[in-house]
């Protein structure tokens, strides 16, 4: 009882951590424009909350939540362009390229509540579908990523090949208002940030239920071994597939806050490049534990800002190393450094034993 | 009770025109310790295989009046069929405790999974003093001993409440004791349940056997008590050749399981 308690009184303290710095230190201490790249950093962070989820927990290699971000970021992007446009006008990029006016699919999104809506629903019954589909035919390890990984890249060739919808390869960008408030104003886009941060919170909440539940228990025996899991009287295929949906509806949020706070959207940002850009910090981090995949993720954003500022050329070198090296020598992530040094050295004799200082309940033992 | 028996009727397994398992009639009482040998590739793992569904079967499989073949792993587990594997399956990564809770669970809503376990259930708690793991259940199941591992399976069994078991070599790599007393535990829980188990081991299915049926080559070859079984002469004939006496036969029976 003591343990659930100590683990209790730890678990507010780390949000009470996180709350003060993302309320109060980081606003005190950073210019609106580092705070605005925190905020993008901050939606990669959501992103990552799901990966872990699926990935570390569910054993589940995404390599295609592009999509979802992307289909999160689109439907924001597309009310944005049609609430600037005022009721019944045309955004600007439309009426440049075509005198069609708006498409009808286009139309739903001049609500604002349709958007949210459809913000949650569509990544969900996309990634259920998809999920159901390929779990279901036991598709999985390797065959699952390459699908999901080539669906981020049919995905953006599709917004390529459809300039009127989209906005093709330029993406949607140029945003004046975000739900009637002005974006260029400072104090909407320290707004901006602290809804990301609030939102992140969440998101680390409601996945710290989901690991510590019976299901976050069930989902860690599928990555396991499934097919004991089918023997026990489950299927396999609607726990991964929830996990899968909510890793999704994550990525999902946190593209439609992505729009207004990085001001574009286009298939740059939801392709196979920033699919497994996505991946790699929740990887350095630490995939199988709850805040590893958040601290990777902001990390390595960071890390890409400021050495592009520096070498512009050199990051996507440094990134691929990075990436080689934890995969190589840490499988666990920086995470299974929790322990100090002292616990890595245990790790490097006895690699397989989880460490009894993991910040989790559940060890942090690879798939 | 006396639905829940397991009938299996001209039951057929052929993989790419091999047939490993061919036209096998089998009947398992409630209260009967069923003991599967047979030399190796007899078809022994196949024909559990089968009815728990893991592979495709034509003929038929009834369990407790309901018919198995066809269904998927999982709707069969949930009809009270349960299995374990040649090679000890337990999640590796979880506590002892979480893999019971598990087996436990999957008659659970849905949304109650949402929720941490509170404290150790009823069922979970009986079950690891029956397997005697009450005391490392907070151990990784990875930890846990070989023959540990077996019981944890058996224990996930128990707490699955499945009313048909299904062993494959439950005692592959235990010590005597460990043996004995796992042969203990399957016949008092086959006072209540139907129990079907694969065996190499020829000691442990003469202490603990209360029927046997003997598979070569797909078929049933022989069925009976032990002692019916051991003085079949087509059984001798599988298990050492042509030509020899039944003292001799009876010799090997009993050396066998120590050369395995």
């Amino acid at each position: 009882m003591t343990k659930l308690l100590s683990n209790r009184w730890a678990v507010l303290g780390g949000f009470a951590i996180g709350v003060l710095v993302l309320f109060v230190v980081a606003p005190a201490t950073l210019s609106g424009f580092r705070l605005g790249l925190l905020a993008k950093y901050l939606c990669y962070a959501m992103v990552a909350v799901g990966i872990g989820l699926a990935w570390g927990r569910g054993g589940m290699l995404v390599l295609g939540q592009g999509v979802f971000f992307g289909l999160g970021a689109y439907l924001m992007a597309m009310h944005l362009k049609l609430a600037d446009a005022g009721p019944g006008g045309v955004p600007d990029f439309m009426a440049l390229i075509s005198s069609d006016g708006v498409p009808g699919w286009w139309e739903p999104f001049r609500s604002p509540l349709v958007t949210v809506v459809a913000i949650l629903l569509v990544p969900a019954l996309a990634a259920g579908l998809l999920g159901l589909a390929t779990f279901r035919r036991r598709v999985r390890g390797a065959y699952f990523a390459i699908l999901s990984q080539s669906l981020a890249a049919a995905f953006a060739i599709l917004l390529i090949g459809n300039p009127t919808g989209t906005g093709g390869s330029t993406g949607l960008n140029n945003f004046r208002g975000f739900f009637g408030f002005a974006l260029n104003d400072p104090v909407n886009k320290q707004m901006l940030f602290f809804i990301a941060a609030t939102t992140l919170l969440v998101m680390v909440a409601v996945a710290r239920q989901l690991m510590v539940s019976r299901y976050g228990e069930l989902l860690v025996a599928c990555r396991d071994a499934e097919e004991r899991v089918r023997f026990l009287g489950y299927d396999p295929a609607n726990i991964k597939t929830v996990a899968y949906m909510i890793a999704a509806v994550m990525a999902g949020v946190a593209g439609a806050l992505f729009v207004p706070i990085v001001g574009i959207i286009s298939p740059n940002d939801v392709g196979i490049v920033p699919s497994i850009g996505l991946l790699i910090g929740v990887a350095i981090g630490g995939r199988t534990t709850l805040l590893g995949p958040v601290l990777g993720a902001i990390a390595v954003a960071w890390a890409e800002t400021t050495l592009s500022e520096a070498i512009p050329s050199g990051w996507i070198y440094l990134q691929g190393f990075l990436f080689m090296l934890v995969i190589a020598f840490l499988p666990g992530g920086l995470a299974s450094l929790s322990g100090g040094w002292r616990g890595f050295g245990d790790r490097l004799r006895r690699p397989r034993t989880p460490s009894p200082t993991a910040p989790l309940p559940a060890p942090s033992g690879g798939n | 009770m006396d639905a829940d028996y397991l009938q299996v009727t001209g039951l057929t397994v052929s993989f790419d025109g091999f047939v490993a398992v061919d036209h096998v009639d089998l009947v398992v009482l409630p209260g009967d310790l069923r003991f599967l040998i047979g030399p190796n590739g007899a078809g022994k793992t196949t024909l559990i295989d089968a009815v728990s569904g893991l592979v495709p079967a034509t003929g038929a499989v009834e369990f407790a009046g309901q018919s198995l073949l066809g269904r998927k792993v999982h709707q069969i587990a949930r009809l009270g069929v349960g299995r374990t594997f040649q090679t000890a399956t337990v999640f590796e990564g979880l506590t002892v405790l979480q893999n019971l809770d598990i087996a436990a669970g999957s008659r659970r809503r849905a949304l109650s999974l949402l929720r941490r376990r509170p404290g150790v259930p009823e069922e979970v708690a009986a079950t690891l003093e029956t397997v005697r793991l009450t005391e490392l259940a907070d151990a990784p199941a990875g930890t846990l001993a070989h023959g540990q591992k077996q019981w944890l399976e058996i224990g996930m069994l128990l707490v699955q409440d499945v009313q048909l078991l299904m062993l494959d070599e439950p005692v592959a790599g235990m010590s005597a004791q460990e043996k004995d007393e796992t042969g203990k535990l399957l016949q008092r829980i086959a006072e209540e349940h139907t129990v079907v188990v694969v065996e190499h081991d020829m000691d442990f299915m003469r202490a603990f056997a209360s029927s046997v049926t003997v598979l070569h080559a797909g078929s049933v070859l022989s069925e009976g008590n032990v002692a019916q079984v051991q003085a079949d002469p087509r059984v001798q004939e599988v298990y050492l050749g042509p030509g020899h006496s039944a003292a001799e036969a009876e010799a090997v029976f009993t050396d066998a399981g120590d050369g395995r």
